[in-house]
């Protein structure tokens, strides 16, 4: 469903991505690892297209994205996450979650002027939406709570939540366990396994920790230095002496 | 404290948070409502010029306090507000007409200078919206055959289906302006729209990836900013029965930019507190001149002088304003004998520019 071909970026004389190619099937947790500055979180920013692409395509769900504006990708259903937490912070979490639904929004600044009575559904039905995904990570306590009086790892789940309140099809998640303590990062690899059976949700992951990957990934491609150097499942990968060679030095 | 129990998912998207709130903001409607009975003239002036403000106020709020984008050019769409609304009076276009299109004008020039403006961002846009408000203030002194000139332009007084408005009815009218305003932008607050704003302001690269389209979102603000000053600005000239170029310069814009700012940033109720405070100041200064000794007192940059200093104040002490202000003295209170200090203080954290994606 989702596939790159070739990606290059450049900045400057530096090859942050180069030739990488790989395609994430329906329904499965692709992760990409590597060491500091593979250009792991690179290929995400491609990817949402906070970047423009040096060369390659990416195609998702049978159409060309390489070139669509950043804006439309959650639009498409590619929902992400940051490394260091984009959230809206002088917002509850309540309203972090319902600018999500921006995009499935069906009325107009003349509407919302008005606040008329399909607004008031809109929003009604919005609310109830969340609610479900409120309950499946379990952020009932933290509703009306400002995000920055919220701890680290609550913040990453709201991020999280957000995400899945595009309804994504496909989510992108940037080093998922950054900054979370062994025990969060177990909750999380549950939460990505829910997401991924319940929601039906094609994941793609940048992450470091190489427990969390063996746990809950199907494939893994292993980046060194913008090159992609392994692909296959988390046992395989680890044992490949690349692998071993690029974390380990030669 | 109260707490509110909610049983269905509207309550989240109401107006007011509970009935006491609701009791609140009608006992304060009703309270002006009755005012112009028992208060002279001079209150009831001074009140309509508060409507005023607080009307321009609320749309510079949506710029600055909702979407984050700063402007030092607002002084031109009050101009153009009303210069256009008072030439159409002129031409003998009723009011309920030549309001609604001075405000349509507003908002396209708003998109226009937005076009122009939004590729940039922080000091650079507030540098641009300040050279399109010399433009403006230039256009309207020299193209002398439409807007008078220097010489002022007299602006026809308010008429409303053949009944001329007195001050106490141009009052009631200011007020009823003012509180579909309030609404209006109340309601865009709670909507999907408002929300866009808000995700634009806090982060642009998550707004983004939200879907939110950021030009086409900013160029939005801009034109229901620039709507709501046009609309005050058709208010302000009959108020002032002559419009003169002057009365536009770059001082009011930064007096409008004073106003949200000590109002409180990101707040309506904060728009009137920085309108009251706008319009008090002036007189304010007026008493403290008298018992001053004359060489200090006659100072011709007092007024400017006290504005400025006030903001840096402001700004130092309270970032959130009058409205920050009235807000922790209501949590104080309704916390009583449990208040800390340290409540609303926040963890130090980088300011966005020191933060690399």
């Amino acid at each position: 469903m989702f596939e790159v071909v070739r990606l290059s970026k450049h900045f400057g004389g530096v090859t942050a991505v180069n030739e990488v190619s790989f395609s994430v099937n329906e329904g499965e947790i692709f992760s990409i690892m590597g060491p500091n500055g593979a250009g792991k979180t690179t290929v995400l920013n491609l990817v949402s297209r906070f970047y423009d692409v040096d060369e390659g395509t990416i195609q998702f769900a049978g159409e060309d994205i390489t070139h669509a504006p950043p804006h439309e990708i959650a639009r498409r259903g590619i929902a992400r996450t940051f490394q260091n937490i984009e959230l809206f912070e002088r917002e509850t979490v309540l309203q972090n979650l319902l600018i999500a639904q921006y995009i499935h929004r069906k009325t107009n600044i003349f509407s919302d002027l008005l606040f008329l009575p399909r607004v008031r559904r809109q929003e009604a039905q919005s609310r109830r939406f969340l609610e479900d995904i409120i309950d499946l990570l379990q952020l009932q306590r933290y509703r009306e709570q400002q995000i920055h009086s919220l701890p680290f790892g609550v913040r990453k789940l709201v991020e999280l939540a957000r995400a899945l309140c595009l309804k994504p099809k496909l989510l992108l998640l940037d080093e998922p366990s950054s900054g979370l303590n062994p025990e969060e990062t177990e909750d999380l690899s549950f939460w990505i396994e829910d997401i991924n059976k319940e929601l039906g949700v094609t994941i793609l992951m940048v992450e470091h920790d190489m427990n969390l990957i063996g746990q809950v990934s199907n494939r893994v491609l292993v980046l060194a230095s913008g090159q992609p150097i392994a692909l296959g499942t988390p046992v395989e990968v680890k044992d490949h002496p690349d692998v071993i060679s690029a974390y380990l030095g030669t | 404290m109260r707490f509110v129990l909610k049983t269905d998912y509207h309550r989240d998207s109401g107006l007011f948070r509970d009935r006491v709130q609701f009791s609140w903001y009608a006992a304060l409607f009703i309270f002006v409502l009755c005012l112009p009975i028992v208060s002279g003239t001079y209150v009831e002036s001074q009140l309509t010029t508060v409507f005023m403000w607080s009307i321009a106020g609320a749309g510079l709020m949506i710029l600055v306090g909702y979407t984050g984008l700063i402007s030092l050019g607002h002084a031109a769409f009050l101009s153009v507000g009303a210069y256009t609304h008072a030439i159409m009076l002129d031409l003998g276009v009723p009011m309920f007409v030549s309001i609604p299109l001075a405000m349509v004008l507003c908002s396209a020039l708003g998109v226009v200078v937005s076009i122009a403006a939004l590729r940039m961002t922080g000091i650079y846009l507030a540098i641009a919206t300040l050279a399109f408000a010399m433009i403006v203030e230039k256009i309207v002194k020299n193209w002398s055959a439409v807007t008078g000139g220097n010489a002022g332009f007299k602006v026809a007084p308010p008429e409303l289906f053949g009944w001329e408005l007195d001050s106490t009815a141009y009052y009631y009218f200011c007020l009823l302006v003012l509180t579909v305003v309030m609404l209006c932008v109340s309601n865009l607050l709670r909507a999907p729209t408002g929300r866009a704003f808000i995700a634009v302001r806090d982060s642009e690269i998550s707004a983004q990836a939200m879907g939110i389209n950021l030009l086409k979102t900013k160029a939005l603000a801009f034109a229901v900013s620039a709507a709501l000053t046009g609309l005050a600005g058709t208010l302000l000239g009959y108020q002032w029965h002559y419009l003169f170029p002057d009365s536009f310069s770059m001082l009011t814009s930064i007096q409008l930019l004073m106003l949200v700012i000590i109002g409180g940033l990101g707040s309506m109720s904060g728009v009137v507190f920085g309108a009251i405070f706008i319009t008090l100041l002036p007189d304010g200064i007026a008493t403290v001149r008298e018992w001053l000794p004359d060489s200090i007192g006659n100072l011709p940059g007092l007024e400017p002088l006290t504005f400025g200093f006030l903001l840096i104040l402001v700004l130092i002490f309270e970032p959130l304003g009058i409205n920050g202000r009235w807000q922790k003295m209501r949590l104080f209170f309704s916390q009583f004998p449990l208040y800390r200090n340290k409540t609303l203080k926040r963890q130090k954290s980088f300011l966005r520019t020191e933060r690399v994606h």
